[in-house]
């Protein structure tokens, strides 16, 4: 695989990317992750534009670099036809998803005196708690044996009890895994 | 225990809220989530636990990534759509140029195994930066409506169903979400009557 020579991709492949992301963005509940699936029909089974390996990697990539891990449309979306289509993808996962949340934000923050907003908030907020703690373990249970959940204990004590600046927890975590502790 | 109604700071800029996204996008590796907490709620002091809750609660909800959502909704809180936009940009113009970049060479260096074991170290040390910063967010479920007992019990319920059971996430916050907004509702009312 060599990125940098990937094929263009016609304006008709172009558009088919575009609106079928702009479709999946509305889907995302949880993450564009949760539509993942569903783009791997589509970019590998349907369209071509991805291989297997390709798709894993693009979700890997996006993980080990720094940002939001949406960022994994926008390295499908160069392996499967450059610069163009890395912001074809990512334009058409984010406007519709964005759009809606400011929508929503400014809706509920107008009315926040209301009572089913109140209900809202109170009733979410131990399951938006619950949700991130999930995310930790589903993470964390992804890779398989034992001795990398030492270092996510650890580190999500020290993130917990400290104010231990989390780039160096990080950088921990790349030295133990380098060295093949993990 | 008081809850804390007004965050202490706020952003000057929008030009403010770009850097400050941009350098907490870029201490973000595996999931900005737990970055997020850390510099708006205790560093930059622009929200206060609940009000980070509250905005992550909406966040979740909707469609689109977390963050993002997150970042959108803080930007605009204090600037309007012109905060907005500069949140969202600098959450996303590094990080972007970062990936692509990242896999312009990615191709010569995964078969290296320090690199491959770099990469899972990481991995794991993100996984337990979320579960910290959730464990930071339990104290602003003190004032909820719901009160504690109720509280950790939908919690726990929540966590069992997504973490454990592997439910799909749509039905947890159809389901169980709504059941917890239920029973918030009453008790609001109930207090109202008090």
């Amino acid at each position: 695989m060599n990125a940098a020579f990937a094929p263009m991709l016609s304006a008709g492949e172009l558009a088919a990317l575009f609106g079928h992301f702009l479709l999946l963005s509305l889907l995302a509940i949880g993450g564009a992750i949760t539509v993942a699936p569903e783009m791997h029909r589509v970019l590998v089974d349907r369209m071509a534009l991805l291989t297997d390996a390709q798709f894993n990697a693009s979700i890997a990539i996006a993980q080990a670099a720094p940002g939001p891990n949406v960022l994994f449309v926008a390295v499908m979306g160069y392996q499967a036809g450059g610069l163009v289509a890395a912001l074809v993808a990512l334009t058409a996962i984010m406007l519709p998803s964005t759009t809606l949340a400011l929508a929503a934000s400014r809706w509920g923050h107008a009315r926040r005196e209301w009572r089913p907003v109140q209900a809202f908030k109170a009733g979410m907020a131990p399951i938006v708690i619950a949700l991130l703690m999930a995310t930790g373990w589903i993470l964390a249970a992804a890779t398989p044996g034992w001795r990398h959940l030492v270092l996510t204990v650890a580190a999500a004590l020290l993130v917990w009890r400290t104010r231990i600046h989390l780039l160096w927890l990080i950088a921990a975590g790349a030295v133990a895994g380098a060295l093949g502790w993990v | 225990m008081p809850t804390e109604a007004a965050p202490p700071e706020r952003p000057r800029s929008p030009g403010e809220l770009f850097v400050a996204f941009t350098l907490l996008a870029l201490q973000g590796f595996g999931g900005v989530l737990a970055v997020a907490q850390r510099v708006l709620c205790e560093q930059r002091r622009w929200l206060t636990r609940e009000q980070f809750v509250e905005i992550l609660a909406i966040g979740q909800i909707l469609p689109g990534p977390n963050v993002c959502n997150v970042a959108l909704m803080v930007g605009d809180r204090f600037f309007g759509w012109r905060g907005a936009f500069a949140a969202l940009a600098g959450m996303m113009t590094a990080p972007v140029a970062i990936v692509i970049a990242l896999t312009a060479l990615y191709a010569q260096f995964a078969a290296l195994p320090a690199v491959a074991g770099a990469l899972k170290g990481m991995g794991a040390v993100a996984a337990g930066m979320i579960v910290g910063s959730a464990l930071k967010l339990v104290p602003a479920l003190r004032g909820n409506a719901l009160r504690l007992p109720a509280s950790l019990a939908f919690g726990a319920a929540a966590f069992v169903l997504v973490a454990l059971v592997r439910a799909p996430l749509v039905w947890v916050l159809l389901g169980l979400g709504a059941l917890a907004c239920a029973t918030a509702a009453w008790r609001l009312r109930a207090a109202d009557k008090r």
